[in-house]
């Protein structure tokens, strides 16, 4: 047999000074030492340490996390209200239309060379004198209210319908899944705008009076939308996560040792879907913003004067040659909103997605 | 004195994660001569894939090997160029996996993958290569040949797809076969087949094999000389007959003392105790020392170095250099 | 009746329908009438090669799939589907999958605690502790384990973690369903001690399922080989291996990879031909028959039923040769 490797130096044992202490046999303290056990980590610990090791999630949630505090905070003590013209000395202000980013009409300019204060426009104001820099922020309250209330409506009837789906399988699940096929195979927007169409009739009479009245009408169908079409991706992602943790073996030995099925749904079947679906909803936002936003735009989302990023942005392609501010700070703020969920969606999946781990 | 056919000198090959570098080859150096078939055996993470991996350097992301030089006829194909490396592989060192089903393309009848491995090797048009296709597939024992070109992988079982990636790997004639684990998805009456094939057709066809094992019983059916790895080193390697019965490293006595034989009677089996190292973090000293029985003072601080048992054998252990110290000692005295 | 037996099973059936085209279905048979019993504190190890339905045996036996047809006595009570629960405590299962068969989102004390919380076999909160300490301590974890969650053991500290859970009922009989194939095989000798102990210990009965001879025949007292869904040989271990009667077992004998190069190059295989055929369209008479040396027109026409060729050996063949 060759072992001509290179680095094999033969070495002379004898001439060896051998140490012999080094050669006594090593206590079990002493072997224990040699192996460490790594330090004991959960699942939602592990999954946090890599997603702070992502820096576009991480930049995507503090995107987000300074939106909504501006968001919540800033229309507290801002002078301007989203849906009053600007008034100077108690009188509407009718100069102040269309005014450019951080400039002022020329009433407020008298004004303040009378001395008085006046808070800058930052985004300038619109056609009817309305500051714009807080009807976008009502706008982006908006939108993101529509999103993340419309993926939770996804997500409660997903999950419940994916889950009896998943769980009881068979002539149930068969039944159940053919629904889904058939609202999955409707022509979505098409849908979206016929339903909202006649919702809007039929909520407008319904709803007069009562508390809900005040989210608008147009909000709530919206809201009803989102609940009877969009549910169907969710459920079958429940149902699909479901049946694939049924196989799993702890499931079995859970059957073995007598678990009835509300124990092996809540202790081991949701624990493991959990973070997929999360996940999933996560990313469900954007594109719930993006209908949202679609559906004002084309003039069935938010009732005005309640604006929406989509509203606004309808409301700039007027005079797009002249003001293309009033499109740009909505579109931006859109595209922030709908880029960071995402981002942040990938980022927890790349950090908690069982499938990609190991 | 020939020039061995391929020539492993300290091979590192690493993978970096969130926790850490994996090492998981750690400067390991071997020679396989022409015609000979080499096996190396070690548990799950001892390295003996990556080793097979970094020779094919087909290595996924984000391995890398780190170090040292594999020169296959002199040539150092660690330097070798893409374009280089997509000739050198198939046509001289060809690779048989373990799972069968995902080495084969889906979607492409058997008949068509061979051709294609053919046409891409050999100037052979494409008549020439349904000849040799089918040619192949009888060399390798396959019933009906021309109805199994006609076939996708998924209308066959485990055993006969074996037969086809044997097949595939060996129709460019290669001067190396690497068989990673390649019955361990097998049923045993299967894998006989397929050892027996591949004995067979290394008499026929005189290439060199290195096969990659975690089983004992099959390294000992197949291979003329054993490497024994264990966490990316290697501790031991000699022939068959003197890793089976003179194992000189604690960890080879080991795996030895631990699996049932059939004629021992029920005896209690003497397993090996604690669990494998963690490859992010190893020890200093051997990393066998903390499962080992007979584990020194010195197991902990220092890396054994190889040593010389005889002619066909060498193991890094410390118990040899007690044994010798206490032997020429005793000599002495 | 001679001896007690502790778990009978008597022409078991287990038939998945599968679905062939639009509207048939046909029956997969997984498990074809196949009786054995086993005695208290005994090993029968089921042995045979993927798809013979082993494992399928194990999961009927403790109703994990509602079986087809036969009987599953228990201590001389009959299981159905009604009653199973009752019988939860008593046999337990220990899967192959050391990763998939624990949950990667309970500590190891949820887990081995989680059939304590199902049948209320503690009192208060410490005697929950002080069993999963004992139970993991039986296996050869200590209670420094139970914090931690499943992911962070190797291989063979998992399957112990299940076979603590499986132990914390009680169980008197206990299927391992390949229980050692996953792991390593310096890891498998310390499993197989470990079940070995537990039974000298809490007089336990296992049905050892397994594709690997060698660990079978070394932990089973008795063998039954399995072939498509039927049993074609079974005895006393030793006899098995050493006087195997039926030409499949004969051919899987020799087939075992033997760690012994003198040994490896002496002997004879005696090399079965071909693939075993699917469980849907089985051969007709002896299942064996396409793949046997000694085949006949009478193989192809009735089926052998076991039967005893020696005291405690039975195959089913026409024509056994030694």
């Amino acid at each position: 047999m060759n072992y001509n490797t290179d680095k094999l130096p033969r070495k002379q044992l004898l001439s060896l000074q051998l140490d012999l202490s080094k050669f006594e046999m090593a206590s079990e303290d002493e072997k224990a030492q040699h192996e460490t056990m790594r330090e004991s980590t959960t699942f939602f610990r592990d999954g946090m340490k890599k997603l702070r090791k992502n820096p576009l999630a991480i930049m995507s949630l503090i995107v987000l996390f300074c939106l909504v505090l501006t968001i919540i905070v800033v229309p507290m003590f801002y002078p301007y209200s989203y849906e009053q013209m600007i008034t100077v000395n108690g009188k509407r202000d009718k100069t102040a239309k269309n005014l450019a980013p951080m400039t002022y009409s020329k009433n407020e300019l008298k004004a303040m060379e009378e001395g008085q204060k006046i808070f800058p426009h930052l985004f300038g104001t619109d056609e009817l004198c309305r500051d714009y820099f807080i009807r976008v922020l009502y706008g982006a309250r908006v939108s993101l209210a529509v999103g993340l209330f419309a993926s939770l409506i996804v997500l409660v009837i997903g999950l419940l319908y994916g889950s009896v789906s998943g769980y009881f399988g068979g002539k149930v699940d068969m039944v159940m899944m053919r629904i889904v096929d058939i609202i999955y195979s409707l022509p979505d927007t098409l849908m979206v705008v016929l339903l909202s169409v006649v919702l809007n009739q039929i909520l407008g009479t319904a709803l007069q009076g009562t508390i809900l009245a005040r989210v608008g009408n147009n909000m709530i169908s919206l809201f009803i939308v989102f609940g009877v079409l969009y549910w169907v991706g969710m459920a079958r992602l429940v149902r699909g996560q479901i049946l694939s943790i049924k196989t799993n073996e702890y499931v079995l030995a859970a059957r073995a040792l007598g678990a009835k099925s509300g124990r092996i749904i809540k202790r081991h079947i949701l624990p493991n879907c959990m973070s997929v679906i999360f996940i999933s909803v996560a990313l469900q936002i954007p594109s719930a913003i993006f209908t949202e936003s679609f559906l004002s735009f084309i003039g069935l989302g938010v009732q005005a004067p309640m604006p929406s990023l989509g509203s606004l942005a309808n409301a700039a392609r007027g005079g797009m040659q002249s003001y293309p501010y009033k499109m740009v700070f909505p579109a931006i703020i859109i595209c922030l909103i709908v880029l960071s969920f995402n981002l942040l969606g990938d980022g927890l999946r790349d950090a908690f997605d069982p499938k990609l781990r190991r | 004195m020939n020039e061995p056919l391929l020539q492993v000198k300290n091979l590192s090959t690493s993978f970096k994660v969130d926790s850490g570098e994996v090492r998981a080859v750690n400067g390991i150096s071997f020679n396989l001569d022409k015609g000979r078939v080499l096996g190396i055996v070690g548990e799950s993470g001892s390295g003996k894939s990556v080793t097979a991996y970094s020779i094919m350097r087909i290595l996924v992301e984000p391995g890398r090997i780190t170090g040292g030089q594999i020169l296959f006829n002199g040539e150092d194909i660690v330097q070798y160029s893409k374009k280089q490396m997509r000739e050198f592989r198939g046509k001289r060192v060809s690779i048989i996996f373990q799972d069968p089903m995902t080495s084969l393309n889906p979607v492409y009848t058997i008949g068509n993958q061979l051709r294609e491995a053919i046409m891409l090797h050999t100037d052979r048009n494409r008549a020439q290569a349904d000849e040799r296709a089918l040619e192949m597939l009888k060399l390798v024992g396959v019933n009906s040949p021309e109805q199994r070109l006609k076939q996708y992988p998924f209308e066959l079982s485990g055993g006969m797809r074996q037969r086809i990636m044997i097949a595939m790997a060996l129709c460019c004639e290669p001067d190396i076969l690497i068989a990673d684990e390649p019955t361990t998805a097998l049923d045993v009456t299967i894998q006989a087949q397929i050892l027996e094939l591949m004995q067979e057709l290394q008499k026929k066809l005189g290439m060199a094999i290195i096969m990659i094992t975690h089983d004992l019983g099959v390294i000992a059916d197949m291979c003329d000389e054993i490497i024994v790895m264990y966490a990316g080193r290697i501790c031991e390697r000699g022939t068959a007959d003197e890793i089976f019965y003179n194992p000189r490293h604690e960890y080879t006595k080991g795996l030895l003392r631990s699996i049932p034989r059939l004629d021992t009677n029920h005896a209690r089996l003497i397993p090996i105790s604690g669990s494998p190292v963690d490859l992010t973090n190893m020890p200093k000293g051997c990393a066998f020392a903390s499962r080992c029985d007979n584990c020194m003072k010195i197991c902990l601080n220092e890396l054994p170095e190889e040593l010389d048992i005889n002619d066909c054998h060498k193991a890094s252990c410390w118990m040899n250099v007690k044994q010798v110290y206490e032997e020429a000692k005793g000599g002495i005295a | 009746m001679g001896e007690k037996y502790l778990l009978e099973v008597k022409n078991l059936k287990q038939y998945f329908p599968v679905r062939t085209g639009w509207f048939g279905t046909k029956p997969l048979k997984a498990v074809d009438d196949m009786s054995f019993a086993i005695k208290p504190g005994e090993t029968l190890g089921l042995v045979g090669e993927s798809g013979c339905g082993k494992t399928t045996v194990g999961r009927t036996i403790l109703h994990l799939y509602r079986p087809t047809a036969g009987e599953i006595i228990y201590d001389g009570n009959r299981i159905t589907p009604q009653n199973v629960h009752q019988f939860r405590q008593k046999m337990q299962i220990v899967f192959q999958d050391p990763y998939s068969s624990l949950n990667p989102r309970m500590t190891v004390s949820d887990i081995v605690g989680e059939p304590l919380d199902i049948h209320q076999l503690y009192q208060s909160k410490a005697e929950r502790t002080e069993r999963i300490t004992e139970l993991l301590n039986l296996v050869g974890l200590n209670s420094d384990h139970a914090r931690r969650y499943a992911h962070e053991f190797s291989g063979g500290q998992r399957q112990r973690i299940g076979i603590a859970r499986a132990l914390a009922v009680n169980p008197r009989f206990i299927v391992c369903d390949e229980p050692v194939s996953a792991l390593d095989v310096s890891i498998q000798a310390q499993v197989i001690n470990t079940f070995e102990d537990l039974q000298k210990k809490l007089g336990i009965a296992y049905l050892f399922i397994a594709h690997d001879l060698l660990v079978v025949q070394h932990i089973s007292q008795r063998i039954a080989v399995m072939y498509l869904g039927r049993i074609v040989e079974t005895g006393e271990a030793d006899e098995i291996i050493s006087h195997p009667a039926h030409p499949y077992t004969q051919s899987l004998i020799s087939a075992i990879p033997i760690p012994d190069p003198n040994t490896a190059r002496a002997r004879k295989r005696i090399p079965l031909e071909g693939d075993v055929p699917s469980p849907l369209n089985t051969p007709s008479g002896c299942a064996f028959r396409t793949r046997c040396r000694y085949a006949t027109e009478r193989c192809a026409q009735e089926r052998p039923p076991l039967a005893e060729i020696a005291p405690d050996h039975s195959i089913a063949c026409w024509n056994p040769h030694d």
